[in-house]
């Protein structure tokens, strides 16, 4: 029995039940990704005998005399196969997780299999992208840029990544072997609030290859949150690494590691646990009445505020007095909206792999958004000093606020310590979903007044938010919930209640658009209807009512804020959205009197950085060979951050980029970040970036001056040397100068996140809807964005089309959905559909033309803002179409079939 | 996945070699289902590739298409010009939620076998009036219609240990003419509804087939093309808890559609 993988033979033998992924992966061949591994996602598509297949499927034996290809065969004597050029040059990808198995299966297609792309990629999916890349790709459409010496501000730069991915050898959380590794795996409750009487854990014990079990009693007795934030006490101390309450089916009360994973797992089935069963509310409106169960009985020390009726937050604010705007309306609309659960389903599942050098410090190799703050909260639960913890990530396959989180870090840390052995935890799909976080549902109500003229005199909300069993981000997003959704509006009387509700599903947590999404679909749709109301076209509405320059930003809170617009571009938005929605570009209508057709628009201003403590810290210098080293902490995702920070050195120290060899995410090697979430990325990591380099190059100017006694202003800084009037003098020359003199050509800067920008989002739709099916076809999709400068075309296309397809899926189609006991019922691809490539249409992109006098170069947040008007823009389109206000995400045909039987 | 409760695989070259059938037992087709969740109570898988049934064996009679068949065997073949439902061979395979890629090993008998409503196989071989042959263990093979195979929601008759060796779709059902309707809550997504409509040329016979909406095939017969409000009134005989709820569609959802495109394929067929 021998296997062909590569063109290179082996001879180990895989075991019965193996499929060829894990088989090919424990062979060395990281290249085959485990997206669902279920044969949904396509991440780990190989080629058996020159088809493609998903290997997650093909039992391993089957491949006994075959051929196998994965990606890391498809070049040909170190040529890149056509196909992997091409993902090269379209940068097909983003956080680069599915593209091995996007490049497998594209790269066998046939010219005729290629023209229905809708259909032969259905197989794969992608949550970043939104596909066109891919599609560009397939085409032979290039998007990449040469990387040229005075130009990176403003070009469309490849990826540092980007040869890695496209071959396979980018190495992902999973894509490491360690001597000696255990595997950890838990059981799970299957109810959805009990308390846990008593565990045996003998049998368990007795299977072989089990190093250890782990029960509530074994964990350190230190409540936490799993929310990552520099300030942990935004956010509630409710959780334990392991506790004897179970408060939503799919919690975790016991661990085993063990030396295979089948073997933790078969330890688990044998663990044996009494629960006794307790009353769960599912409901968070009933679980703030008398009487329903409490969840979290605990002491105000752990900022619940208020435990008895399970409200770990209330919020009640009033900017004005709306009482007094709503007496001067002429005109009010209300409406009750409420919104999905909805999962991050970023396909790298959430990875943790703990180890100990022999000088006694833990390592952990982590798919963390925020390393720093996995380091802290160890440090904490363990009671070890923070230098003795290391955390860092290498390559992280997507976050979407998913792994803004830590959910199993800890569990492996715990194991370690205990065993001696390095232990690795890797979710599966079914885990992301019963136990992963998720984007909180939230229904709103919301009253708007005013005058006939269409001006807003008040706007009332009130937000009910399910956090779930757990607090984590409930607080910040039900805050952010009800301030940045309100805040384009110009409006004399704002008055915002909120509540953050425990229930008994899994805990919700931070996801792209963080509480803002919910509520501007509300907030939008109610705008559409006042809209209508008062006969005025929505736009011309808004443009009576939206901030302008010189506004201050404010919502419901009273006092100062230093959230501030550093730039505005919202009236360019608006009219690069009016104008395409009236161009006719697009699809026409179906034939057929079945078929409605409706335009719909929404728009949205958001602040770029939290109003949490935020900081980044860049190093930069000089190293003797000419090239500069760059660190900063940021994590890399997909969110091209890496990217855009050389991009910012490279234009400070007018250099080509690819002389910045850049290091993040590690706690070692780079300073204190807080973590690459809330838009930060750009905002914050990249600005203390350019206050680095502009540093390092005002120091290599004063020096080349001193160097060459000629005045400073004479001297300018090129790729590679220094121009000092007719002098050339060589980067190497020169650090070899400041070396003797003793001047150190390296520099820190730190950034914080105040003030705090703002960045605007403008989406419009114009869509079709059968009136009996209730299919909804997007007939054109236009999104307009002011991201300050736009530091990297492609890369903020492509953030947008990402967002933008997210935002689809969400509105659409996906849905979390739960039976009566709490239990999710559909925790897999399979039946938690996400937007393949045929649910997305080509959207249109416009940037504003601004200049941030903030930001970094003038750039500011451009990837999480724009997935938040696109449900309210399909809503008012929705409506526009039918006549009929949809309240309820998503829009699902099954979903809104039966109110359109009365439709015009 | 790896499935890790697996011991043993047997790989028998004939079905006589799988000794005494045991719990713990599975069979193995193509696996892209078996390996798409894990299978704790099984810890023996038995290949039924090294069984080598022919795929496709098309007689005057009809054709004849193995349990292991693979899918993209059954989109590849050519049928004979007077098959005027062979396109439907297509459009079924087109019907699945999973990729062309999952066609390489996924095979016709497994799908059936699954007995899940949207399985398209089972549109198919119902719609066609296939045949499954069965063979017990320790028995005589026993034949069964597709459309009795089937018997609810992940549901059949079939017993432990039991073998589908074939389903056989009669020559004179695949030369009627048909109608196909289709719909998925996602582009290219899972059926919701999957309804198809057959004509006899000769006879004028009218078979409906109602699948993926209800729990199970349903199938009405006519002697000729109904009246709008014959086809109406079989579709409101299905109670609506025969309908599936799950996240590919509500029931009410699929009642509607079932009405909507049951009439659509009559109004075709009549012309």
């Amino acid at each position: 029995m021998s296997f062909t993988i590569n063109g290179k033979t082996f001879e180990e033998k895989p075991r019965p039940g193996q499929c060829l992924r894990t088989f090919a992966r424990d062979l060395g061949w990281f290249g085959v990704k485990k997206g669902c591994d279920a044969g949904d996602c396509g991440a780990c598509t190989v080629w058996l005998d020159g088809k493609p297949v998903h290997s997650c499927l093909v039992p391993a034996f089957r491949a006994e005399g075959r051929e196998v290809t994965t990606i890391e065969g498809l070049a040909c004597n170190g040529t890149l196969h056509p196909m992997q050029q091409a993902f090269l040059d379209a940068q097909a990808f983003q956080c680069g997780f599915c593209a091995a198995g996007m490049i497998m299966t594209s790269a066998s297609l046939s010219e005729e299999e290629k023209k229905d792309l809708p259909f032969r990629l259905k197989g794969n999916l992608c949550r970043c992208t939104g596909y066109h890349a891919i599609e560009d790709a397939l085409a032979g459409v290039g998007h990449v840029e040469p990387d040229r010496a005075g130009h990176a501000c403003g070009s469309s730069l490849q990826s540092p990544l980007a040869h890695s991915i496209v071959t396979g050898t980018a190495r992902y959380t999973s894509d490491i072997k360690m001597e000696g590794m255990l595997h950890l795996k838990v059981l799970r409750s299957p109810h959805a609030h009990a308390k846990i009487l008593a565990m045996r854990t003998e049998k368990a014990r007795a299977v072989p290859g089990v190093h250890a079990v782990f029960t509530s009693e074994d964990v350190p007795k230190r409540p936490f949150t799993s929310a990552l934030h520099d300030d942990y006490r935004v956010d509630p101390d409710d959780t334990y690494v392991l506790d004897n309450f179970a408060r939503y089916v799919g919690q975790r009360v016991a661990a085993v590691v063990a030396e295979s994973e089948g073997a933790a797992e078969e330890a688990c089935r044998l663990i044996e646990v009494d629960y006794e069963i307790l009353p769960a509310v599912f409901d968070p409106e009933e679980a703030m009445l008398p009487g329903a169960p409490v969840l979290h009985n605990k002491e105000f020390s752990s900022r619940i505020q208020n435990a008895k009726k399970n409200i770990f937050l209330q919020i009640d604010s009033e900017y004005g007095n709306v009482a007094q705007g709503f007496s001067e309306a002429d005109v009010t609309v209300e409406g009750n909206y409420s919104s999905n659960k909805v999962s991050h389903a970023h396909l790298e599942t959430h990875i943790a792999i703990a180890s100990q050098s022999e000088d006694g410090r833990i390592h952990v190799r982590t798919s963390s958004q925020a390393p720093f703050q996995v380091r802290a909260k160890l440090a904490y639960l363990f009671a070890i000093p923070l230098e003795r913890v290391h955390v860092y990530t290498e390559r992280v396959g997507g976050g979407f606020g998913g792994k803004q989180e830590m959910l199993c870090e800890e569990l492996c840390v715990l194991a370690m310590l205990k065993t001696g052995r390095p232990v690795k935890w890797e979710f599966t799909r079914e885990e992301e979903f019963i136990a992963g976080v998720s984007r909180h549902p939230m229904t709103t109500r919301i009253k708007v007044g005013a005058k006939n003229d269409g001006t807003l005199t008040a706007i009332q909300v009130r937000v009910v938010s399910a956090t779930g069993a757990y607090g984590n981000h409930g607080g910040e997003t039900l805050a952010a919930s009800l301030s940045q959704s309100l805040q384009v509006y110009r409006c004399p009387n704002m008055q915002g209640t909120g509540y953050a509700v425990y229930t008994n599903i899994p805990p919700s947590g931070a996801f792209r658009g963080y509480g803002s999404s919910q509520t501007v679909f509300a907030v939008e749709s109610a705008m559409g209807e006042l809209a209508r109301k008062l006969g005025l076209d929505l736009m011309t509405l808004q443009r009576k009512n939206v901030v302008i320059p010189g506004d201050a930003v404010h919502s419901i809170w009273e006092g100062p804020s230093d959230a501030e617009m550093g730039s505005y571009g919202l009236d360019q938005c608006m009219d690069f959205v009016e104008t395409a929605l009236a161009s006719g570009r697009g699809e026409t209508k179906p034939e057929g009197e079945e078929w409605l057709e409706g335009k719909g628009h929404a728009i949205h201003m958001h602040d770029c950085i939290p109003p949490t403590e935020q900081r980044s810290e860049a190093h930069i210098k000089l190293r003797a060979d000419g090239t500069y080293y760059l660190t900063n902490g940021v994590t890399e995702m997909g969110n091209g951050t890496i990217t855009s920070m050389r991009q910012v050195a490279a234009s400070i120290l007018n250099s080509m980029a690819d002389r910045i060899e850049i290091v993040i995410a590690d706690t070692d090697k780079t300073a204190y970040d807080t973590g690459t979430f809330s838009s930060v990325g750009t905002s914050v990591s990249c600005k203390s970036v350019s206050l680095a380099a502009e540093n390092l190059r005002d120091n290599i100017l004063k020096i080349a001056s001193e160097y060459t006694s000629r005045p400073v202003e004479e001297c300018a800084l090129a790729d590679g040397n220094v121009q000092c009037g007719d002098r050339t003098i060589p980067l190497t020359e020169l650090f070899a100068t400041a070396r003797d003199a003793r001047h150190r050509l390296e520099v820190m800067r730190k950034a914080y996140g105040s003030p705090r920008t703002t960045c605007f989002n403008v989406h419009g739709f114009r869509i079709a809807v059968h009136r009996v099916t209730g299919e909804i076809r997007i007939l054109q999709s236009v999104h307009a964005a002011d991201a300050g400068t736009i530091l990297n075309p492609m890369q903020c296309r492509g953030q947008v089309e990402g967002a933008v397809a997210q935002g689809i899926g969400s509105s659409l189609f996906e849905r979390m959905v739960f039976d009566g006991n709490g239990k999710m019922v559909n925790p897999n691809f399979r039946n938690y559909r996400i937007s393949a490539f045929a649910d997305i249409p080509r959207t249109e992109i416009f940037f504003a033309d601004t200049y941030d006098a903030y930001g970094p170069l003038g750039a500011k947040s451009a990837g999480e803002t724009p997935i938040i008007p696109v449900a309210p823009a399909l809503g008012n389109a929705l409506a526009d179409a039918t006549g009929v206000r949809f309240a309820s995400l998503p829009f699902s045909a099954d979903r809104i079939f039966e109110q359109l039987a009365d439709a015009p | 996945m790896d499935l890790n409760t697996i011991t043993e695989i047997q790989r028998p070259s004939r079905v006589e070699d799988v000794k005494e059938w045991q719990n713990g037992y599975a069979y193995l087709a193509g696996g892209t289902w078996l390996f798409s969740e894990p299978q704790v109570n099984t810890h023996t898988l038995i290949d039924l590739e090294t069984l080598q049934w022919p795929s496709l064996t098309a007689t005057a009679d009809g054709l004849e298409i193995a349990a292991t068949c693979r899918v993209i065997e059954l989109e590849n073949f050519a049928a004979p010009p007077d098959w005027l439902a062979a396109p439907l061979l297509s459009e079924c395979c087109h019907s699945f939620l999973a990729s062309f890629k999952i066609w390489n090993e996924a095979t016709v008998g497994g799908n059936i076998i699954m007995s899940l409503p949207a399985g398209p196989m089972i549109s198919l071989t119902s719609a066609l009036e296939g045949v499954m042959t069965l063979w017990p263990r320790g028995g005589e093979p026993r034949q069964v219609p597709v459309l009795d195979f089937v018997t609810g929601n992940h549901q059949n008759v079939l017993q432990p240990g039991e073998l589908v060796r074939s389903i056989f779709l009669p020559a004179h059902a695949l030369k009627k003419k048909y109608a196909f309707r289709r719909f998925t809550l996602t582009h290219l997504g899972r059926s919701e509804t999957l309804i198809i409509g057959t004509l006899c040329p000769e006879h004028r016979e009218f078979v409906l087939t109602i699948t993926a909406s209800t729990l199970r095939p349903m199938q009405y017969r006519f002697d000729s093309v109904p009246s709008a409000a014959e086809v109406r009134s079989v579709v409101e005989g299905i109670p609506l808890d025969h309908y599936l709820s799950d996240t590919h569609g509500s029931p009410e959802h699929r009642q509607h559609l079932t009405y909507y495109f049951s009439e659509q394929i009559r109004q075709e067929l009549s012309a």
